[in-house]
């Protein structure tokens, strides 16, 4: 059994005409494998996972066939039971590692609350531990640091900072939420290697929300694109860059800048995600895609297995089979 | 190994300046805070030592020297370096002893005011939809009223006198609280270190109280030394309408509403308390500005 299983799971704010910001998605993740979910911004990669960890708030609503991880079912269990295992067992690193900190408090004082309350350390064990994981996210003369202000720190060290505080806990699963997206590109290098070094030696459970594909294409085993909040394509990593089916990860890998090299202009998807007022009877991808036809305006396709992925299309590309 | 470990402290105190030292520099970059902190540590050892540092007894009546002018006016006394009173009490001593008082009526205040406000406050912000508009409109109605208008009708309701005087000019000041705090709090919780607690398994009284509200205390200190002052302040005019603190009880505003039949004849019994008055509350808005530009990193480089 996977580490976390999601079926079918279906997000709205508002009542049960609302559009979904979620819809109908199935990912699994196992232990010591790591996932990319990719897509534009809108496309609801960071809501799975706030419904994941149960951080919908009224209005929203979660619904989902199972939302399961670690054999605990995450859709019934109390708030109480919840928070004992978000934040230990699962455990997330943000976006911009500036507002991940709490301001007003030391970061070694940071860490050494959750040691405390989530594995029940002393004061003093826990002072050691945090120093402990400072280091393992190779911040230089860790000890000192621990009395840091977060605003006192670089980019780079709050992200270190703020990944030694996921980790903490030890978690199965961790969740970063575009990790690199905030930092300069020297330090997402660094910072994305001290997370699969991480992964490897923990063999957790990971999963890389990112817009990045240079970053997926070296690091993720697979790989799910999202549009519009429909998964649109799930395949393995080597083969889905060299084999896109939908168009729109077609779209998405024509648009790194390096496949342009030597072009006048950068190649584009012309268009916007369909926001909620404008979502087409059909494909959600129809008033986009450069292969559109009839059928595709008419009827939304479902996520079948293809020749070499799943995919969302009536048309998928490169399915000649070699 | 002692040596080295000496080293690394020194290093550590150079890389991290400690935040009260941090905010000693920013606070003595504004002299006039540093003027208005002065004057109140003045007022504050006065206070606390009055006893000692008042030449008379404030309520002892010398009947020979009635409405003696201050020492540097023709008839003045040694005795009585800023004059006395109708009934012959010294001046300087009843002004002692008043700061006292003053800075009872403003402490108390603001920490009965400040307390209920920053929990209202943080339930507004935290339930905007459940408890939100409920306690706002309420806040709204009070803030419709005068406030000076609102805290007479206190007074009247619940007779005149200290404790009273206190708690109605804790009521009036309840709402700025309120607002700030929910203000502060709706500005934190969008931001991601929140999300992170939550995330972290915070429970809902640790994200209020230990994740959000250090964060949003820079306005609320501030407010509080404003609204000190406006405490003193309004605790003088409600002293001068005959509602506040009852005579022969030296408070400023009770000395200035008794002696204000004497502003022809003895200047002095109306114009000190009045300017004492003025003084302390300016000197404690000098001292809140000083605050609001140490702790609020924002406005550090303007101006």
């Amino acid at each position: 059994m996977s580490l976390l299983e999601i079926k079918n799971l279906n997000v709205r704010f508002g009542d049960a005409s609302a559009v979904p910001v979620v819809d109908g998605l199935n990912l699994s993740v196992d232990k010591g494998q790591v996932l990319a979910i990719v897509g534009e911004s809108g496309s609801g990669k960071s809501v799975t996972m706030m419904a994941l960890m149960g951080l919908i708030d009224a209005p929203g609503r979660v619904n989902a066939d199972a939302l399961t991880f670690d054999g605990h079912n995450m859709l019934t269990l109390s708030a109480r039971q919840r928070r004992q295992i978000v934040g230990k067992d699962m455990a997330m690193v943000f976006q911009d590692p500036m507002t991940a900190l709490n301001p007003s408090y030391t970061v070694g004082f940071q860490i050494e609350e959750v040691l405390r309350l989530h594995l029940n350390m002393s004061k003093k064990q826990a002072r050691q531990r945090a120093i402990e994981l400072l280091e393992t996210v190779e911040i230089p003369a860790a000890a000192s640091r621990m009395n840091a202000y977060p605003h006192q720190l670089s980019g780079g060290m709050s992200q270190r900072v703020a990944i030694a505080m996921a980790i903490a806990g030890e978690p199965k699963l961790l969740i970063a939420d575009e990790p690199t997206t905030a930092l300069d590109v020297t330090i997402q290098a660094q910072i994305m290697d001290l997370l699969l070094k991480l992964q490897r030696e923990q063999n957790m459970g990971l999963v890389l929300i990112t817009h990045d594909l240079a970053v997926v294409a070296e690091t993720a085993q697979r790989v799910c694109v999202m549009y519009a909040g429909q998964a649109v394509e799930v395949g393995q990593v080597p083969g889905l860059f060299d084999r896109p089916a939908h168009p729109y990860s077609e779209a998405l890998l024509a648009a790194i800048p390096e496949h342009s090299l030597g072009a006048a202009r950068l190649s584009t998807l012309p268009g916007i995600v369909p926001g909620r007022f404008d979502r087409p009877q059909g494909c959600l991808l129809s008033p986009r895609c450069p292969y559109v036809q009839d059928t595709c305006r008419q009827q939304r396709p479902a996520l079948e297995p293809k020749a070499y992925s799943q995919v969302r299309c009536f048309f998928p590309l490169n399915q000649e089979v070699a | 190994m002692n040596t080295s470990n000496t080293a690394t402290e020194v290093d550590q105190s150079l890389l991290y300046p400690s935040p009260y030292k941090e905010f000693w520099h920013a606070f003595a970059q504004n002299k006039g805070a540093v003027a208005g902190l002065l004057f109140m540590s003045l007022i504050v050892f006065c206070a606390i030592f009055a006893p000692w540092v008042a030449p008379h007894n404030p309520s002892e009546q010398y009947r020979d020297f009635l409405l003696t002018p201050p020492v540097w006016l023709e008839g003045g006394n040694w005795q009585f370096l800023l004059g006395t009173d109708e009934l012959g009490r010294d001046l300087l001593s009843r002004l002692i002893e008043g700061s006292r008082l003053s800075l009872l009526i403003g402490l108390s205040s603001v920490v009965i005011s400040l307390i209920p406000g920053v929990i209202l406050g943080l339930f507004a912000g935290f339930f905007p939809r459940l408890l939100g508009p409920g306690i706002m409109r309420l806040m709204d109605i009070m803030l419709a009223l005068p406030s000076l208008l609102l805290a007479v009708a206190i007074v009247a309701i619940l007779g005149p006198g200290l404790i009273n005087t206190v708690i109605a000019i804790a009521v009036v000041s309840l709402p700025s609280y309120v607002r700030l705090t929910r203000a502060a709090v709706m500005g934190e919780l969008s931001r991601d270190y929140v999300t992170a607690a939550r995330l972290a398994g915070a429970g809902l009284p640790r994200l209020m109280f230990i994740t959000v509200l250090p964060n949003c205390m820079a306005p609320l200190i501030v407010q509080a030394t404003l609204s000190f002052s406006s405490a003193i302040l309004d605790a003088a005019a409600l002293g001068f309408l005959g509602l506040g603190v009852q005579p022969p009880t030296p408070e400023w505003g009770t000395m200035l509403a008794s002696a204000r039949d004497y502003i022809e004849r003895a200047w002095w019994v109306v114009t000190l308390p009045g300017l004492t008055i003025l003084l302390s509350v300016l000197a404690i808005n000098l001292m809140g500005d000083g605050l609001r530009d140490a702790l609020d990193p924002k406005l550090k480089n303007a101006a």
